[in-house]
């Protein structure tokens, strides 16, 4: 999946091996899948149905409205469709005794690593959205003002079990982690 | 508030108040729209129209409201500088207890704008290493506003961790302020006057580098400015510009001269105010700049003509520095120099307050010359040379960039002006000129891919890219907290990726652009060793 092609003779130091990062070993639920469907559903759906209603009803603007309406499919179907499925053979996480390693997202991908000594706060959070398919996220931060680690689309028990260890972990570390 | 100097030691652990004057900053919210009201009084003779009353009438409205909300403010806002913490108690109907470990304090800033330095007031920010990206900020503790003297006073306090002999502080601020106070509860008031200063200065104000402020972006920021802005005072004044007779005239008389020279005189003309612009704009800032280093391990930032800016911050809580050359700078072989520093992280709101600059534009050797004495070094790890270059790819990636959207521009233009109606004013010739722009935007992606680079200098990570601005980023290799390793489809396709190195300061991230992944994941394994390991896999060759 991550084949490269490199340009070897553009680089000073020109390495023999290649390096790759390893996927992080556990994957989401498989119910996530439903819940970026949903998620992209709510997203989707409501600007397609009023440019499609305004089609019908307006006949003096059909053709602008048409293409509003045929960009919003062109972009919106594979995004329903497709996404979903492509989060999901991406998105996976991982917790050592050292580091929390995650991975993300589809066409943009991400992966991050966060030293446990440099955690400061560990949250879940739990979305109506994803109340309905019993999931939840864990949300990692450090004192980088970039972003934290999110890791979407745990089983409830997983994300409780998950934070209750790096809160543990994290209290047992000193310092401030900066 | 009737605080001395003795009061102060006393009244150590009792709750403060800010100081009432700060109800009269107020008055800034009836300045501007009083002065569009006397312009459109001269303009149109007395004539004034019936709208402009009404918005001035608003505005009194607001007036009133932002004084109650200024008193309430007053009313409820109590402040203690504690042994182990520092506590600010705000709001009444969303009340706010802030509570901050001294420990955790990083920086104190100190900022006076002119309405400021009238009323002798000062706005009080202190900084701590907390995650800032958070919507209510509550890692940051301001204090809008405190007496300027009691603002000196709890900079020294809050820099200080443990009471030491008082230090004085030297009375040459540009604005002449009788800065010297003591602050220690241990030390009598009277041991601070007439000592002299215990910091050594790194860097004063040279005004030769005022060669630099017309070729910094200013130039252009003014020129936008007064072009946008000369409509929205035409409509605020509430004058009609085909009826004000003055207005016309002067249309009238330009109208004789041929279209070209017109726009070609009107273009110097903003060009000119530009650079007055730019010149005036760095003047304010950097009149009476001084970096000193305090005797009690930090560094202090004073500048400002009209608005005074002082900031302190501690220099174990230094990570890096940053060297930001703008294209006009660069050529000039001048550079401005950035601290890394936690507890100045720069949201998106502070972005452009230069909170974070430790020199103005400059020489580049100065550059180099200020931030090794800042980092401690023998030499600047910022002027290594010999940086990897990155793969050929990156440079595929620069040249769509640059290619592609002019492309478009062409086009739909071309599109546009064929297909509807309304658009037939547009020239012919306008689509296929706008291709002139590849003349400059094909020589920035070559210069963008060959400012690309990264390297290990010593215990310092080394990333450089950009070519209007061009940032070199030196960062300690012991304040990196993490990595973000980001890929787009195009990336993935290429074998490029682009490599964050976290941090809990400054932007909060400093990324490698566009390095072979391989090359990019080594050199991040490199910088920090074992962090990146246990995730990394390698198939040999």
């Amino acid at each position: 999946m991550l084949a490269s092609r490199t340009d070897a003779g553009w680089n000073e130091r020109v390495n023999t091996t290649t390096v790759r990062l390893r996927p992080p070993r556990h994957l989401v639920e498989r119910r996530a899948v439903r819940l970026w469907t949903a998620q992209a559903l709510a997203l989707v759906v409501p600007p397609a149905l009023v440019l499609g209603v305004l089609t019908a009803l307006l006949a003096p603007a059909r053709l602008w409205l048409g293409v509003g309406l045929l960009v919003v499919l062109l972009f919106g179907l594979p995004y329903i469709f497709v996404m979903p499925h492509w989060r999901f053979r991406v998105h996976r996480w991982e917790a050592t005794d050292d580091a929390v390693y995650t991975a993300s997202g589809w066409l943009f991908q991400e992966w991050r690593v966060a030293p446990m000594s440099r955690i400061q706060t560990v949250d879940s959070v739990r979305g109506p959205l994803q109340r309905l398919f019993r999931l939840a996220s864990v949300t990692v931060t450090t004192a980088s003002a970039a972003g934290a680690l999110k890791i979407e689309g745990l089983d409830q028990g997983v994300a409780k079990d998950l934070v209750e260890r790096l809160t543990e972990v994290t209290q047992a570390t000193p310092g401030d982690a900066t | 508030m009737s605080s001395t100097t003795h009061d102060v030691v006393e009244a150590e652990r009792e709750w403060h108040r800010l100081d009432p004057r700060m109800l009269a900053l107020n008055i800034s919210v009836l300045a501007a729209p009083l002065a569009g009201f006397g312009v459109t009084a001269i303009v149109t003779g007395g004539n004034v129209p019936p709208g402009v009353f009404f918005s001035l009438l608003s505005v009194g409205a607001i007036f009133v409201v932002m004084m109650g909300v200024g008193l309430m403010r007053y009313a409820t806002t109590r402040y203690r500088i504690g042994e182990e913490r520092v506590e600010l108690h705000a709001g009444l109907v969303f009340h706010r207890r802030l509570s901050i470990p001294r420990d955790r304090i990083r920086s104190v800033d100190l900022t006076a704008n002119p309405l400021h330095r009238i009323f002798g007031l000062s706005v009080v920010k202190v900084g701590t290493g907390q995650n800032t990206t958070s919507a209510d900020r509550s890692g940051e503790l301001s204090l809008d506003a405190v007496r300027r003297e009691r603002a000196e006073e709890l900079r020294l306090e809050l820099l200080r961790r443990s009471p030491v002999a008082a230090t004085p502080v030297s009375g040459d601020t540009a604005d002449d302020e009788p800065a010297a106070r003591t602050t220690s509860p241990t030390e009598a008031p009277a041991a601070a006057t007439g000592a002299t200063a215990a910091e050594t200065t790194i860097a004063t104000m040279n005004w030769a580098w005022i060669r630099y402020a017309p070729l910094t972006g200013w130039t252009l920021v003014v020129a936008a400015i007064i072009v946008g802005g000369a409509g929205r005072v035409l409509d605020w004044t509430g004058v009609d510009p085909y009826e004000s007779g003055l207005i016309m005239a002067v249309f009238t008389w330009v109208r004789q001269f041929s279209l070209v020279v017109v726009i070609l005189v009107a273009l110097a003309a903003v060009l000119v105010v530009g650079v007055i612009g730019a010149t005036l704009i760095f003047i304010e800032g950097w009149w009476g700049f001084r970096l000193v280093r305090e005797s009690g391990g930090s560094f202090r930032v004073r500048r400002g003509l009209l608005t005074t800016r002082s900031l302190s911050l501690e220099e174990r809580r230094l990570r890096g520095v940053e060297l930001v050359e703008g294209l006009g700078v660069r050529l000039a072989k001048g550079a401005t120099t950035k601290a890394i520093a936690a507890g100045l992280a720069t949201t998106s709101k502070d972005k452009n307050k230069e909170k974070d600059f430790l020199l103005p534009p400059a020489p580049r050797e100065e550059a180099y010359r200020v931030s090794a004495e800042v980092l401690a070094e023998e030499t600047t790890p910022l002027a290594v040379t010999g940086l990897a270059r990155h793969p050929r790819a990156a440079l595929r990636r620069r040249l769509f960039r640059a290619i592609v959207p002019v492309l478009l521009l062409a086009a739909v233009l071309a599109v546009v002006r064929s297909a509807v109606s309304w658009m037939g004013w547009l020239p012919s010739w306008v689509p296929p000129v706008s291709l002139l722009l590849l003349l400059a935007t094909i020589p920035l992606a070559f210069d963008a891919y060959r400012n690309l680079g990264h390297t290990l200098a010593g215990r310092y990570l080394l990333a450089r890219h950009g070519t209007v601005a061009r940032h070199t980023v030196a960062l300690r290799r012991t304040g990196i907290i993490g990595w973000t390793v980001s890929r787009t489809f195009f990336q993935r396709r290429s074998g490029l990726a682009t490599i964050a190195a976290t941090t809990g300061a400054g932007s909060g991230a400093y990324r490698v652009y566009d390095v072979d992944e391989s090359t990019g994941l080594t050199f991040a394994e490199q910088a920090v060793p074992d962090l990146l390991t246990p995730f990394l896999e390698r198939d040999g060759g």
